[in-house]
């Protein structure tokens, strides 16, 4: 009960500030169709260099909660998803708002919300000393397997091919070793004066997750967005609070099925919506509702996708592996603070740790009522045209990435890596697995050489990295996930080659 | 998969599989050898995989993305040919401030759907164009106090 020692942390006048604002404008951002909580938390890193470690963990912290929810507004009132955790929402939600039942839709999402984020960040308290004792016990080559296993999950689970997230991974641990050498000092990699101190991280994250979606809004061309606003009525938020609860099982569901997804590195949001709604749907004795603009659709796929924000930072703070992308734009906010997160995290910073986490805590109830007063302003901030928006978010990420070192180099890194990843990404490479090779290259280096030198004195390389339980365990891991991952991109492909086999016959007079 | 894709995986796939290559390449022939011992087993993957992926380019049979098509690539061009020109040239040239500007506006002038030909939509921009420079300045150079280049203006 550590945790509670740090409660009141959350409440000084400045984290508490900090809290609200990272709430409301999480709100506002998440429900903006195209900026992605990833990229919201990424652009937003830059704003924490001057606060203390803790104050820049509750802002990133409150967005990446809040983002999350927001983006069920867009996806209720206009159907579009804020975000792709949001996808599962537009089914019931905006059906409901079509036949004006739009406040009731979005009173129940965020109560579904908080429920189901309580639920997430309580299970990252409970869960995360524990796991935090069990990895002192490891060694290099643990840490070096575990770094290599948060590549390729993320490559093979958050990419529609699994060699090219496998790739996509290796374009990430090749650009960490770019610059020194950090053991003998020789030079790598180092093509322009840019990147002699190696790649930058921030604006790397900043590069890779903001300028695709500008490129992507530029693609869109002179289009408006014709989505129309459907009007929000009042709906006594008693009756919600009610319903909500008594639709336990949906409520149950989504909870507990967005809790284990986030604990499994690489598996997002979307993934937790799509799932939850699914299970709900199948368990549901009004399962023929679902779709027709049934709450228990808007209580599962929304109670899912937040309770999955607590436990995706399991991984990241016990084992410093984050376990999904924007765990690896946190990683960038502790790293830029000097704070390692990892097993001795709660030893050595228990301050920062802990008012972080109690932060999520209090985010999750903070985002619950100001979501329901700022959905109709979210609503219109949705409808910001593509234009400003794309402006909006090149600027922010130039002056962003600059402000990083003051240096024009990391902007040049940040345009182009940038620019490379949207054309990447329309050919099936993924940003995630890049992210992560670039976050835990350094981690697999640094211990692979320690390893290496340990074997030397002791035994041989092989035996050292191939050897003992728990390096056994993580490589069958690493094998299973890639094999995993082969098996459903094959049935997936012979599933998409029966379907086009069945239009064929039937277009075929 | 029609032409145009085929051609642009295999130019996409080609393009990393050639710096694949070149990473494995110079891995292996710089010295010191143990400062690029953990490079040539990543650029080993990376060569297999980026060769794996270019012959499946080759052969027609890359079952992900779409690639570009024209109307994309046309809406995309000019949009980004501004971007570019903002980093890697005016943002040092003009001064910070002058060039995010002038490219918010250019860019906003182009993507904006509202008619070019009505003088209520040129206010519109350029009032947003300096609620955006104001924003930029109060939060980088008052918030943060980033000193961001000044060069030949601001």
């Amino acid at each position: 009960m550590e945790f509670l020692a740090y409660f009141g942390e959350v409440f000084t006048p400045i984290n508490f500030g900090l809290l609200l604002i990272g709430t409301i404008g999480g709100l506002l951002l998440g429900a903006t169709p195209g900026l992605s909580p990833t990229m919201a938390v990424a652009l937003l890193i830059p704003f924490t260099f001057k606060l203390e470690p803790a104050q820049g963990l509750i802002l990133l912290g409150a967005a990446y909660t809040s983002t999350v929810a927001g983006g069920a507004v867009s996806a209720i009132l206009l159907k579009i998803p804020g975000a792709p955790a949001n996808i599962a929402t537009t089914l019931d939600g905006h059906t409901m708002a079509k036949k004006g039942q739009g406040a009731r839709a979005l009173q129940l999402s965020f109560l579904a919300s908080a429920v189901g984020g309580v639920f997430g960040v309580l299970l990252l308290i409970f869960l995360t000393p524990v796991l935090a004792q069990w990895a002192l016990a490891f060694g290099p080559s643990h840490l070096f397997w575990l770094a290599i296993l948060g590549v390729t999950v993320i490559g093979t689970l958050d990419s529609s091919s699994v060699v090219k997230g496998l790739l996509s991974g290796c374009i990430g641990l090749w650009l960490a070793t770019v610059g020194f050498d950090d053991i003998m000092g020789a030079q790598r990699f180092i093509f322009h004066d840019a990147v002699s101190g190696g790649i930058n991280v921030i604006a790397a994250l900043i590069g890779l997750f903001a300028i695709p979606q500008v490129i992507g809004m530029f693609a869109n061309g002179r289009r408006s967005l014709d989505a129309e606003i459907l009007t929000v009525e009042r709906h006594p938020i008693s009756k919600a609070f009610g319903e909500v609860f008594s639709r336990l099982r949906a409520l149950s569901i989504g909870t507990i099925t967005g809790s284990i997804i986030g604990l499994i590195p690489g598996v997002g949001g979307q993934i937790a919506g799509l799932v939850a709604y699914d299970q709900s749907k199948k368990m549901s004795p009004e399962r023929d509702k679902f779709g027709t603009g049934h709450s228990e659709g808007v209580i599962a796929a929304e109670s899912a996708n937040n309770a999955m924000v607590g436990p995706s930072l399991v991984p990241l703070l016990t084992l410093s592996i984050p376990g999904s992308p924007t765990a690896a734009v946190l990683l960038g906010g502790l790293l830029i603070h000097g704070i390692f997160p990892g097993s001795d995290l709660f030893d050595n910073h228990p301050d920062v740790a802990w008012t972080f986490i109690n932060s999520m805590l209090i985010g999750q109830v903070l985002m619950c009522i100001f979501g329901l007063y700022v959905a109709g302003l979210a609503a219109r901030v949705a409808q910001v045209p593509n234009a400003v928006m794309a402006a909006v978010v090149l600027g922010l990420a130039v002056f962003g990435s600059y402000s990083v070192q003051h240096s024009m180099g990391d902007v040049y890194v940040m345009a182009a890596l940038g620019t490379g990843m949207y054309f990447l990404e329309r050919f099936g490479f993924s940003a995630a697995p890049l992210v992560l090779g670039l976050i835990l290259g350094p981690i697999a280096e640094a211990n692979f050489v320690q390893g290496s030198m340990i074997a030397n004195a002791t035994s041989s390389i092989g035996s050292y990295f191939f050897t003992g339980a728990l390096n056994l365990a993580l490589i069958a891991t690493v094998v299973a996930s890639i094999g995993y991952s082969v098996w459903l991109e094959l049935r997936h492909r012979r599933h998409t080659a029966r379907e086009e086999a069945v239009a064929k016959n039937e277009a075929t007079p | 998969m029609t032409d145009l894709p085929r051609v642009q995986h295999v130019v996409a796939s080609g393009l990393v599989a050639a710096v694949g290559v070149s990473v494995a390449y110079v891995s292996y022939t710089r010295e010191p050898a143990a400062a690029f011992l953990f490079p040539r087993i990543i650029s080993t993957v990376f060569v297999v995989l980026a060769l794996w992926t270019f012959g499946k380019a080759l052969l027609g049979q890359t079952k992900v993305g779409n690639g570009l098509d024209r109307e994309a690539m046309i809406n995309i061009a000019p949009g980004l040919v501004v971007s570019l020109i903002f980093v890697f040239w005016a943002a040092q040239t003009l001064g910070f401030y002058t060039a995010s500007t002038i490219a918010f506006f250019v860019l906003l002038s182009l993507y904006d759907p509202a008619p070019h030909g009505e003088l209520k939509t040129w206010i519109k921009r350029i009032l947003i164009t300096a609620g955006f420079l104001v924003v930029m300045y109060g939060l980088f150079a008052r918030l943060l106090s980033v000193f961001t280049p000044r060069e030949i203006f601001f």
